[in-house]
């Protein structure tokens, strides 16, 4: 499958960079592996289905999932690869952006922004409730996808670091907020269709959801998220910010003896994780066409580390190089031994953390080295 | 044979089913001087009989009143009483044998007067019953009825009477009927015998005495049973806020003792090695597994001790559990010490093979597992509030596990180099205790102590592969509540949860008690980031 090409070169770019992970050479390798899938789409669009160079609208929508994935991977890189914060909560941030864009979807598909859904009728309201106003509106939702992954990030992060939890205090206490969040979203009366959550969607700004070019563009659209979210990490993790950053995940008291008051840039790190989450979420529900409380829950939300853990952490090109490496396999296995996926993914957890700390790209970096050394 | 009556139609049909047992039984008939009536010419002749019938109390004459209400009494030409039975045939209640029915025989039909007289006939024989459940549900039922007419019946069952409980029932019966009384006395003393009763049931009458109506008037037109009226009131609903006091006090302190059990092994290796071992829930459902397995074995070799399964259940699971957690350091936690986070990622990784391991071997439904008799059922206090034994037994064992960890950690060896370790590893490795090998038992100790909690939990809830999930989030609340290495700290926050649990569920629902209380430990962490028994001085970071 086309995902099982993705990670070997990405992985073979960067052996191709022994000694830098973004040597001008390796941005080059980065713009050659976006330019190969950003064609994928238009050989799905272009290729009648049959002709060799066709690519399947299954492989289209898989790999639309996967970047979605890989950003929200990237975002959690940014809060525990870097500053040493380890959410086991990011599929909350994911899921409500993923809610968010699931209330315009809902009402986009209408003949009236005002017919309520059915899952509002069973619960006899004959119109939307408050939170939901506004929600026909595209933008207004955009927002609401920023806002409120943004202000619940902010809020929590304020009160919980505020009071120096952290460490696995902190991951613990994520994870309680997750399930939390699940359990209010499980609810009918929540307003958010419990169990079922949203799905069914038909329009999105008056493109019909299912047809194949706008599965492209959303496509398309995450993988510019994914790189602009790559350029932005990037840009932020080079910076001063990024250094002190670093910083807090390597000494966090040295850093507040020499004066610095860790507070304020955790807090952005941590607010601007969840909202590029959020963003993550919000271009996956469109593409899968479903979301609903089962992305909140703790098993979830502990995948995306171990995406990061994998692909390597504190590199961000690794976590996409682990988001895309793991559900790759997971999608094999689920199709081909159901039943072993749960023992290879335990395996990974395992051995992942015991040998291979840094990751993909830190055993290709090793590996790269010792042929240098040898050479 | 008799069991509880909920209606007179059922009590009919099972009497009659049970007519040819009983009519083969010589102590089971009827004198032919009581039923001479019932052929007699006079309504007023047949209603002393039928009264007379229902003061016998025999299954005899039970047989009769069940055959007059199912209209199946014949009366032939010689002033013979015969009930009717399939195929022309009818038997003779006075000496039990099976005749031929004559065919000049009249059908007994009753009129209304009757049928109240053979009604009253019924309940009577239910009253004046030698059996304490049949007298009992007749007293019970008649509370409801309330109907004054029977105050003469109730009377003189309540002279006879000798048990206080169904003396109270027939009590409370009569004042439900005196309530309709014309005399305020009695309507008085009725109503505050209803409140005495502390029966919610009765609270409906006792509003709608005191409601006026639209035009301002009262169907209770004494002000004095008005005012007492509503003291029987405000003692019912006393009574329902303590009963449900009680009951949020108990199921909080139920739940408070699962999580304890639960949180318990989990703050001994959080504690001990400051790793977050997410598997703790799947050493829970070990635990309960191992329950399952010996109660199979219990089932098979030992059939007559199946009682008792659940105590060599404990001792199986703490091993088994002890030896996966051992297992797991040796191989597992130890290379990770120093890196809390990593050791969740790969703790958790191990969780997923355990509980996937477990679907394999015993497949992905719920295994039953049984309470033994012992602790089926419950005690009922407060009339009304039921407390099952299993519950109590495990606030039980929850308080025998907290005592012998106490003991183990306070006054053992192993205990006093698991603390040591705990304050100072480094300077308890200098002076020679053996830090590895301590960890390892340490391990092993808690992973045990949840595999006590499985046995427990396997007693309360479903066992399946997922079951170790459902836990797993509340008792890391626990120990962060609770604070690390102190004993007290997680007995406190165990129960506190618990309690605040269920006394936020009535108001709020449980989900949202779940979320109150999680920002309640985020608000309680802003004051005390170390939990509620911090360590003090040195060893506080």
């Amino acid at each position: 499958m086309n995902v099982a090409t993705m990670a070997p070169s990405a992985t073979m770019s960067l052996s191709s960079a022994p000694t830098a992970l973004y040597s001008p050479k390796a941005w080059a390798a980065i713009a050659l592996v976006v330019v190969v899938f950003a064609c994928l789409p238009a050989f799905n669009l272009l290729f009648p289905a049959g002709h060799p160079l066709h690519v399947s609208s299954f492989a289209i929508g898989l790999i639309g999932k996967f970047i979605c994935y890989a950003m929200a991977a990237l975002a959690l890189d940014l809060v525990w690869g870097y500053t040493g914060i380890l959410s086991l909560g990011h599929g909350l941030f994911f899921a409500l952006g993923g809610y968010a864009h699931g209330m315009y979807l809902m009402r986009a598909g209408k003949a009236s922004a005002d017919i309520v859904p059915d899952f509002m009728t069973f619960l006899s309201w004959k119109t939307y409730p408050w939170f939901w106003s506004f929600t026909e509106h595209f933008w207004y939702a955009m927002f609401l996808m920023l806002a409120i992954p943004g202000l619940l990030a902010f809020l929590f992060g304020y009160f919980a670091f505020r009071s120096r939890i952290k460490g696995v205090y902190f991951s613990i206490i994520t994870q309680a907020l997750t399930f939390a969040a699940m359990l209010l979203f499980f609810r009918n009366e929540t307003g958010f269709g419990g169990n079922n959550g949203f799905t069914d969607f038909k329009k999105i700004l008056g493109f019909d959801i299912t047809s194949a070019n706008t599965r492209a563009v959303l496509y398309w659209v995450s993988l510019a998220a994914l790189l602009g979210a790559l350029v932005l990490g990037r840009a932020i993790t080079q910076s001063k910010l990024g250094r002190i950053l670093t910083a807090i995940r390597d000494s966090e008291s040295r850093l507040r003896f020499l004066g610095y008051e860790p507070l304020g840039f955790k807090l952005f790190i941590w607010t601007l994780s969840a909202m590029l989450c959020a963003v993550a979420g919000a271009l996956y529900v469109p593409q899968v066409g479903i979301i609903n409380p089962g992305e909140m829950s703790t098993e979830n939300s502990i995948e995306m580390v171990i995406w990061v853990a994998t692909g390597g952490r504190g590199t961000l090109i690794g976590p996409i190089i682990g988001a895309g490496t793991i559900n790759g396999l997971k999608t094999w296995f689920t199709s081909v031994f159901p039943e072993f996926w749960l023992y290879a993914l335990g395996l990974i957890f395992v051995l992942v953390t015991i040998f291979l700390p840094q990751g993909i790209v830190g055993l290709v970096r090793k590996l790269s080295q010792r042929k240098g050394q040898t050479a | 044979m008799f069991l509880i009556y909920p209606s007179l139609k059922r009590w009919l049909l099972t009497v009659l089913l049970a007519l040819p047992l009983h009519c083969s039984l010589a102590a089971d008939l009827v004198e032919p001087s009581v039923l001479k009536g019932l052929a007699g010419e006079s309504n007023t002749e047949r209603v002393e009989s039928i009264t007379a019938l229902g003061q016998l109390t025999t299954p005899g004459a039970a047989a009769v009143l069940a055959a007059l209400g199912a209209g199946n009494v014949l009366i032939t030409s010689d002033n013979k009483v015969l009930l009717s039975v399939d195929g022309g045939k009818a038997i003779d209640p006075t000496t039990g044998e099976t005749v031929v029915a004559p065919a000049d025989a009249q059908a007994l039909t009753l009129n209304n007067r009757l049928r109240s007289a053979l009604q009253s006939a019924l309940v009577s024989a239910e009253l004046f019953s030698t059996q304490r459940s049949v007298r009992l549900a007749a007293a019970q039922r008649l509370q409801k009825e309330a109907d004054p007419a029977r105050a003469p019946l109730l009377e003189r069952a309540l002279e006879k009477e000798q048990d206080p409980d169904i003396k109270s029932a027939l009590n409370i019966a009569l004042a439900s009927g005196a309530i309709k009384s014309t005399d305020a006395a009695t309507r008085r003393r009725a109503v505050a015998l209803l409140g005495d009763s502390k029966n919610p049931s009765f609270k409906p009458l006792l509003t709608a005495m005191v409601t006026p109506d639209a035009t301002g008037n009262f169907s209770e037109s004494d002000a004095e049973v008005r005012a007492a009226a509503k003291t029987a009131i405000a003692q019912i609903e006393w009574h329902q806020t303590v009963v449900s006091w009680v009951g949020n006090i108990f199921f909080g302190i139920s739940l408070g003792s699962v999580l304890l059990l639960a949180a318990l092994g989990l703050a001994i290796t959080f504690g001990l090695m400051g790793v977050i071992n997410m598997a703790h829930g799947e050493l829970l459902m070990i635990g309960a597994y191992a329950t399952y397995l010996v109660q199979g074995l219990f089932k098979q070799w030992l059939p007559a001790y199946i009682d008792w399964y659940v105590v060599a259940a404990l001792p199986v699971a703490f091993i088994v559990t002890a030896l996966v957690g051992m297992a797991l350091e040796r191989t597992v936690i130890r290379w990770l010490y120093g890196r809390p986070l990593e050791t969740l990622l790969a703790t958790w990784g191990i969780s997923l093979i355990l509980m996937q391991s477990v679907r394999s071997l015993f497949g992905a439904q719920n295994v039953e597992v049984a309470n033994p008799s012992w602790m089926s059922g419950g005690v009922t206090i407060l009339g009304s509030l039921s407390l099952s034994y299993n519950r109590i037994v495990i606030i039980g064992f929850a308080l025998c596990v907290v005592v012998a960890v106490w003991l183990v950690l306070n006054h053992t060896r192993l205990g006093l180099f698991v603390r040591a370790i705990t304050q100072n590893r480094r300077m308890a490795d200098c002076v020679g205790v053996p830090t590895g090998r301590i960890d390892m038992l340490a391990f092993g100790l808690g992973s045990g102590i949840a595999g006590l909690a499985g046995v427990a939990l396997s007693q309360l809830s479903n066992v399946g592969p997922d079951l170790g999930r459902g836990y797993i989030v509340d008792s890391f609340m626990v120990v962060v509540l609770g604070g690390v290495g102190q004993l007290a700290g997680t007995v406190v926050a165990a129960i506190g949860l618990g309690a605040l649990n269920k006394i936020i569920e009535p108001f709020w629902g449980a989900v949202i008690a779940k979320i109150a209380i999680l920002l309640f430990i985020v608000l309680f962490v802003q004051k005390r980031p170390q939990g509620l028994f911090a360590p003090k001085g040195r060893s506080a970071e």
